[in-house]
C-alpha cells in the first residue's frame, strides 16, 4: 500500500488570527516511526508518519481500532519520545509534557476525591498559579455549562457531564493545541452528538489547534476541516483530504454524505454504501 | 338484607347509601392514625418491656438468696437489685411518658437491645451468684463488677489513661513510618528494591516474638512497648499503603504531567490521595494489631496500664478485676475504632457507599 501525503489546496483558511487570547500551535511531525519493545520482539505501530498541523487547524486522524493513533497522540503530547523521526511545536522540538499541549483521553479520568471545581483547578495549581488565577477556573466552568456543580465530587455526574469536566480542564490551560483520543467513544449517542457541536463552538471561540483522534467518521467529517485517513498497525497516512464545508455543518449535507462514501473507501468499509 | 330493602323504599339510591357510611368512616380512621402517629404517639412498647424485665432482675437480685459457697460473699447484692429496678422503673416512664414528650426517637431503635441486655443480665445473675452453675473465683456476678469499679476506679482510671496514651504514641508512630515507607515503595524503584524485602522478611513476624530484642535495643522500657506497638501498626499499614500507590491509574498521572505536575505534585496530590481508601484499610488493621500486642507490650516494664491491670488481676487470681479492666479495653477499643471510622468518613466524604461503623 502507498502512503501518499496528498497535496491539497487550502480553499479556505484556518480561523486562527480573530480569537481571543490564544494562538493555535503549528505542529510538524516528520518521519515519525515508532514502536513499542515487548518480550516478544519489538512491535510497530507507527511507520514513517509526516503531518504538518496549520495553527489553529482542526484535524481529525481516523483509523481502524488499535492502529496506532492513540500513541501518535502520546507522541505529541511529550509523554513518550518517538524511536525515530521528529516532531516539533512552533519549531521546538517536543521532549516532555506541556501545558500548552493538553490531552483529553476517552475517559474523563477526573479525580474523584476532587470536587469538580478542584478538578478543572487542577493544571493551574500544579503550576502553582492557581491564587492569581482563580477566575479562570470559574469562567471555564461556565464555558461547559457546569457552573453550579462546581461542588460536587466525579461520582454524582453522569458521563456526559465528566467528560465535559474534562474539557473544562484542559481548555482552563488555555493551550494552544488541545490533543483529544476519542473524548466522545463512551457516551452514549444524543449527549455525544451535543458535544459535537460544543467542542466546533469552544474550538471557535478560542483558537487553539485540534488534534482529534477517532474511528467514527461520522463525527470526523462533522468537525474537523481535515481528516487524515490511517492505515492498519503499523499505522501509515493512508490518505488526507479537506473537508469543505463552513461551519456551522449540517449532518444531512448531501458533500458530508459523499465525503463519508470516500472515507470508507479508504477505509475498504464502502459495500455498504 | 331486610335493611337494604327498607332503605330501597327511601330516596337515597342503596349503592349510594352503602357508599356513604364508608366515605365518612374513612376520614375518621385516618385522623385517628395520624394522631396515633404524631400528636399521641403511644406508648413505646420495646421499652416498656425491656423496662419490666429490668424490674424482674432486680426482683431475682434482691430476693433469691445468693448460694454460699466458701468463703465467698458478694457484696452490693441488694444495692445492686435495688439499682437495676430503679433503672427499670425510669425506663418504664419513659417508654409510657416519653412518646408524648418526644423523647423516646433517638432511642427508639435499640429497645430490642434493652430486652436482650436485660435477660442477659438476669442469665448472668441467676448463673453466678444465685445458683453458682459458673463459680468463683472464675467468675462474677454483674454486682461485682460493680464494686470493683467503685472501689478501684483511681487505679483503673490510671490504667486507662496510661493505655490510651501507649496506644496513641505506638499507633501514630507506627502509622507514620508504615505511611512513608508504603508511599516510598510504591514511589520510588530504588527504595522500592531495598525496602520490599525487608518488609516482607520482618513483617509477617508477629511483634510480640520480637519482645526480647525490643527490650535490648530500647532505651526504656517504654520505649520498647511503644515499638511493640508501632510495629504491629507499620506493618499493615505500609502493605496497603505501597499496594495503593502502586495501583494508581496510570492515567492519573498522564493527566497531571500534560498539565506541568512536578515529581511533588504527583506524589503529594494524585497518588496519595488516590491510595487514601487502601491506607485506610491499613489503618484499621494495624489499629487491631496494635490492641492485640497491647496486653504484652504492658506485660513488661510498664506500672500502669489496662493490658498491665489484666496481668496484675490474674497474677492474684481476681477475675472479677480482670472482667472489670476487659469491659473498659472494650470500650477503650472499641472507641477508638469509632474515632477511626469518623475521621475515614471526613476524608473520604468524595466516595460513596462507605460502611457505616
Amino acid at each position: 500500500m502507498v502512503s501518499a501525503v496528498i497535496e491539497r489546496k487550502r480553499e479556505h483558511e484556518a480561523p486562527a488570527a480573530d480569537k481571543a487570547g490564544v494562538v493555535g500551535s503549528h505542529i510538524d511531525i516528520r518521519g515519525v516511526s515508532h514502536r513499542f519493545d515487548l518480550k516478544e520482539g519489538p512491535l510497530p505501530v507507527l511507520d514513517d508518519v509526516s503531518l504538518d498541523v496549520k495553527p489553529g487547524e482542526f484535524v481529525a486522524l481516523l483509523g481502524p481500532s488499535g492502529c496506532g493513533k492513540s500513541t501518535l497522540l502520546r507522541l505529541v503530547a511529550g509523554l513518550e519520545p518517538p524511536s525515530d523521526g521528529s516532531i516539533r511545536q512552533d519549531g521546538r522540538s517536543i521532549t516532555r509534557p506541556d501545558p500548552s499541549r493538553i490531552v483529553v483521553f476517552q475517559d474523563p479520568t477526573l479525580f474523584p476525591w476532587r470536587t469538580v471545581w478542584d478538578n478543572v483547578a487542577l493544571g493551574l495549581q500544579a503550576r502553582g498559579v492557581l491564587s492569581r488565577e482563580r477566575s479562570r477556573v470559574d469562567e471555564a466552568l461556565s464555558l461547559v455549562g457546569l457552573s453550579e456543580f462546581a461542588k460536587t465530587h466525579p461520582h454524582q455526574l453522569s458521563g456526559g457531564m465528566a467528560q465535559r469536566v474534562a474539557l473544562a480542564r484542559a481548555i482552563v490551560n488555555e493551550p494552544s493545541l488541545l490533543v483529544l483520543d476519542e473524548p466522545l467513544g463512551k457516551l452514549d449517542s444524543l449527549t455525544r452528538l451535543a458535544m459535537q457541536s460544543e467542542l466546533v463552538s469552544m474550538w471557535q471561540r478560542t483558537g487553539f489547534t485540534v488534534l482529534l483522534v477517532t474511528h467514527d467518521v461520522e463525527e470526523a467529517l462533522f468537525l474537523a476541516q481535515r481528516v487524515v485517513v490511517f492505515s492498519e498497525r503499523p499505522a501509515k497516512i493512508k490518505a488526507d483530504f479537506e473537508v469543505d464545508l463552513p461551519y456551522p455543518r449540517h449532518r444531512g449535507s448531501p458533500r458530508l454524505a459523499e465525503l463519508r462514501h470516500h472515507a470508507l473507501g479508504l477505509l475498504g468499509l464502502d459495500a455498504t454504501w | 338484607m331486610s335493611s337494604a330493602t327498607l332503605t330501597s323504599t327511601g330516596v337515597v339510591p342503596p349503592g349510594a347509601e352503602a357508599a356513604a357510611p364508608a366515605a365518612v368512616a374513612a376520614p375518621a380512621e385516618e385522623t385517628r392514625r395520624a394522631r396515633t402517629s404524631a400528636g399521641n404517639p403511644g406508648v413505646w412498647w420495646s421499652g416498656a418491656i425491656a423496662a419490666l424485665i429490668w424490674i424482674a432482675v432486680g426482683a431475682v437480685t434482691r430476693f433469691i438468696p445468693n448460694a454460699s459457697i466458701g468463703f465467698t460473699e458478694w457484696n452490693l447484692t441488694a444495692e445492686f437489685g435495688t439499682g437495676t429496678a430503679l433503672v427499670g422503673g425510669l425506663l418504664l416512664a419513659l417508654a409510657v411518658i416519653g412518646p408524648r414528650l418526644g423523647a423516646v426517637a433517638p432511642v427508639r431503635g435499640s429497645g430490642p437491645w434493652l430486652i436482650a441486655l436485660a435477660a442477659l443480665t438476669a442469665v448472668w445473675q441467676l448463673l453466678t451468684a444465685k445458683y453458682a452453675v459458673l463459680p468463683a473465683p472464675f467468675f462474677a456476678p454483674p454486682q461485682a463488677l460493680v464494686e470493683v469499679y467503685l472501689d478501684d476506679y483511681a487505679r483503673l482510671a490510671d490504667s486507662f489513661w496510661n493505655s490510651l496514651k501507649l496506644l496513641a504514641h505506638g499507633f501514630f508512630l507506627g502509622a507514620a513510618i508504615g505511611f512513608l515507607t508504603g508511599v516510598g515503595m510504591g514511589w520510588s524503584r530504588v527504595v522500592g528494591y531495598w525496602v520490599h524485602p525487608l518488609v516482607r522478611f520482618i513483617g509477617p513476624i508477629p511483634p510480640t516474638a520480637l519482645l526480647p530484642l525490643a527490650f535490648f535495643f530500647s532505651p526504656s522500657s517504654y520505649a520498647a512497648a511503644v515499638f511493640l506497638i508501632a510495629l504491629a501498626t507499620g506493618f499493615p499499614v505500609a502493605v496497603l499503603t505501597w499496594s495503593g500507590v502502586a495501583s494508581v491509574n496510570r492515567n492519573y498521572y498522564d493527566v497531571a504531567r500534560t498539565m506541568g505536575a512536578s515529581e511533588w505534585f504527583l506524589v503529594l496530590r494524585v497518588a496519595i490521595p488516590a491510595a487514601l481508601p487502601q491506607v485506610f484499610v491499613g489503618l484499621f488493621m494495624g489499629l487491631g494489631g496494635a490492641f492485640s500486642v497491647l496486653v504484652v507490650a504492658e506485660m513488661m516494664g510498664v506500672k500502669s496500664g489496662l493490658g498491665w491491670y489484666l496481668t496484675w488481676a490474674q497474677g492474684w487470681a481476681s477475675y472479677t478485676n480482670m472482667y472489670a479492666a476487659l469491659i473498659i479495653m472494650a470500650l477503650l477499643c472499641s472507641g477508638l475504632i469509632t474515632l477511626l471510622f469518623g475521621v475515614r468518613d471526613r476524608v473520604l466524604s468524595w466516595q460513596k457507599g462507605t460502611l457505616k461503623w
